[in-house]
């Protein structure tokens, strides 16, 4: 077909070699799905009562493991041009996946249990799409550690040109924050000691039934004994065992999640985040691609003066916690690790912050004490008399809720950042780089107009993709929005004065962060 | 309460109304989302007449009606764009509104999209998008011709602007 048409000109791609996967994954692959069915396999092989087909049955799930690590392993190669990241898979279904390498914005290096024993690292390139959900970037799963490492330079390397004089690589990275072990007392105060009970809860009883192991026995009879005793007893010996074993699990957590965490800004302008016993993960990300950073105190964390924070960064998967800048730690260091991440003096989440109008109040306490007032009206119908009273109860934590959400209101803006914050439950302040937006919506609820308040929302291309300045006066909303993005709303704009907006920050009133 | 006093700031409505036809769309489907909840209750009727299931049926109708009527009628008050070289600016909603303003150097995409209903009428929906996934901006109920030469010229301004708009 091509015969009769002239030659195609020499097309002179510069030659770059595909890569394989690093061999010794033939051996990890396996062994990190094997570790996970470890206790299955043991009980299946030991407990199994000598059963010759549940030992066959075993041999064959390991030789389909092997084998498919195999396949991936022959079937995976990759290469790095002057213009992209290009990677080849699959056998039945090829697939070419191209990364235009001036769009890597982060480089995510995890090296599971496996990985590590043998010197290897998965690398995981993130870009800014957000058009195709499900794409978490492209991956490379896995490398040995020093090319994953030569990979992250590399990779970076144009997100962030290089300053002239002096070469990237010798300058010496800096440490801006590093793991203190007296931060170990946040970890009960988070909720995930908890969830480990439950999960652990789960696979105890999952394994249990799987390998037919009476583990119950003594439990149920210790069970019996608690339950014969009186409700009160019971009820502080159940509630402090949960404790106990939720406090010891979420500092296991803790460890396990954020041993060596090391936060660092490197050579060639990235931040970088290293942290993980047992797996490690480095996450780094190009500085020029921060778009802000995000300081989150959940109840019972704020509390404790704890608080723990993320970054505002475009190209970063959801999954895994990888926007991760801070583990829970005293809220005076998220402060500190935000301005230094940030490259200010002073941090911009701890900036004193301008109230919302009392009709803010004013919302949060009807939206607070509603449900539960008609709760207790439902109740009072259909349901026994201790219903009602039990909902009627619980107005007065609603009206304390309510006004803990208006004291969380407040924004502020800065040379370089737009400051909002909300919430309750859990108060996260946003500090949104100003050049980072890239659009407003402002709207107003038929209530809303009603008090004269509206809510403006900052789009942008990172983190959550919108944040919010909740229920503030109209004018100086707009003012603020106005101010934070130069030119973008003034021709939509009409009355007021332009020059008023400029000392409106500068009226502060911000209260100490306790409950 | 609505309008305090001329020397607040405040947002301007957009310049350009949509085609007037759209009270017509929102009002079909109003029409269609009413009847899909009225026509089950209906026919149940048809079998047993409970009065509280009379008066169900009865409500959704007077609910429905009064939205049917109102609803379409507010919007087209409401609803409003406008496209600047710099700016794209939209205002909809009936109780609960809201302005969209995109900078068109940020604008990634612009999207035509007519659905069956639209093509009936000779209407068109313009979506722009910009990198953030909360951001698009969409202008409803425009005439065919004026959403094709919308789309053209925002394509075009998108197009002269460098970056890659994140």
């Amino acid at each position: 077909m091509t015969a009769d048409l002239p030659a195609a000109p020499e097309y002179a791609e510069p030659v770059v070699d595909w890569h394989r996967l690093d061999a010794r994954m033939l051996v990890v692959r396996p062994l990190n799905e094997l570790l996970g069915f470890v206790p299955v396999l043991v009980g299946l092989l030991v407990l199994g009562k000598g059963e010759t087909w549940r030992a066959l049955l075993s041999a064959g799930v390991i030789a389909a493991v092997v084998l498919l690590g195999l396949l991936r392993w022959v079937t995976t190669r990759y290469r790095i041009t002057t213009e992209q990241v290009e990677l080849r898979t699959g056998l039945f279904v090829r697939k070419r996946l191209a990364v235009p390498r001036d769009r890597v914005r982060t480089v995510d290096l995890t090296a599971k249990l496996g990985h590590r024993l043998f010197g290897l690292s998965a690398i995981r390139v993130g870009t800014g799409q957000r058009d195709q959900p499900g794409e978490e970037g492209l991956t490379l799963d896995a490398v040995s550690s020093a090319e994953a490492e030569r990979l992250r330079v590399l990779l970076l390397a144009l997100a962030a040109p290089e300053r002239p004089g002096e070469p990237a690589a010798e300058r010496p990275g800096l440490v801006l924050s590093t793991l203190d072990r007296k931060w170990l007392r946040y970890a009960p105060l988070t909720l995930s000691g908890l969830v480990a009970v439950g999960a652990l809860a789960g696979l105890v009883t999952n394994y249990a039934r799987e390998l037919e192991v009476e583990v119950f026995g003594p439990l149920t009879d210790a069970a019996h004994w608690v339950v014969r005793q009186p409700l009160w007893l019971t009820l502080s010996l159940f509630a402090g065992g949960v404790l106990v074993i939720a406090g010891f699990g979420s500092v296991l957590v803790y460890v396990v999640q954020f041993w060596g965490y090391r936060l660092t800004r490197e050579p060639d302008d990235t931040v970088r985040v290293r942290r993980g016993l047992l797996t490690t993960r480095s996450v780094s990300v190009a500085e020029q691609r921060l778009r802000g950073v995000e300081v989150v105190e959940p109840l019972l964390l704020r509390a404790g003066r704890g608080a723990h924070a993320k970054t505002v960064t475009t190209g970063l998967g959801r999954k895994g916690e990888s926007n991760l800048l801070l583990p829970p730690a005293p809220v005076a260091e998220a402060h500190r690790v935000s301005a230094a991440v940030l490259r200010l003096d002073t941090s911009p989440t701890a900036t004193p912050l301008r109230r919302h109008p009392a009709a803010a109040l004013r919302r949060r306490l009807v939206r607070a004490i509603g449900p539960p007032l008609v709760l207790a009206g439902g109740a009072a119908w259909f349901a026994p008399a201790w219903a009602w009273q039990v909902a009627l109860a619980l107005t007065p934590l609603a009206v304390l809720l309510g006004w803990d959400r208006y004291r969380s209101l407040g924004h502020a803006l800065t040379d370089r950042h737009l400051i909002a914050r909300q919430g309750s439950v859990v108060r996260e302040t946003v500090a949104l780089q100003r050049t980072g937006i890239i659009g407003w919506r402002v709207s107003r609820s038929f209530f809303q107009r009603r008090s004269g308040l509206v809510t403006i929302s900052a789009t942008t291309a990172a983190g959550d993709g919108v944040y919010h300045v909740v229920d503030v006066a109209e004018a100086d909303g707009l003012a603020l929005a106005d101010e934070a993005v130069p030119d973008l709303l003034r021709p939509f704009l009409e009355g007021g004065r332009p020059a008023r907006a400029a000392g409106g920050s500068a009226r502060a009133a911000d209260r100490p962060d306790r409950v | 309460m609505d309008e305090v006093s001329t020397d607040q700031l405040r947002l301007r409505a957009p310049r350009h109304r949509v085609s007037r036809k759209s009270i017509t769309l929102w009002t079909l489907h109003a029409v269609i989302g009413w009847a899909v909840l009225l026509a089950p209750q209906l026919a149940v009727l048809v079998f047993s007449r409970a009065p509280w299931q009379v008066g169900l049926a009865v409500a959704t109708l007077v609910v429905g009606v009064a939205h049917a009527l109102v609803m379409p009628r507010w919007r087209y008050r409401v609803h409003r764009w406008e496209a600047t070289p710099e700016a794209v600016c939209t205002l909809a909603g009936w109780l609960n509104q809201e302005w969209r303003i995109a900078p068109v150097s940020r604008i990634q995409t612009v999207d035509t999209k007519r659905g069956p209903l639209q093509q009936l009428l000779g209407l068109s929906t313009v979506t722009v998008t910009t990198a953030s996934a909360a951001g698009p901006v969409q202008i409803e109920g425009l005439d065919r011709d004026e959403a094709v030469r919308l789309a053209d010229e925002l394509t075009g301004t998108t197009q002269a602007t460098p970056g890659d708009a994140t």
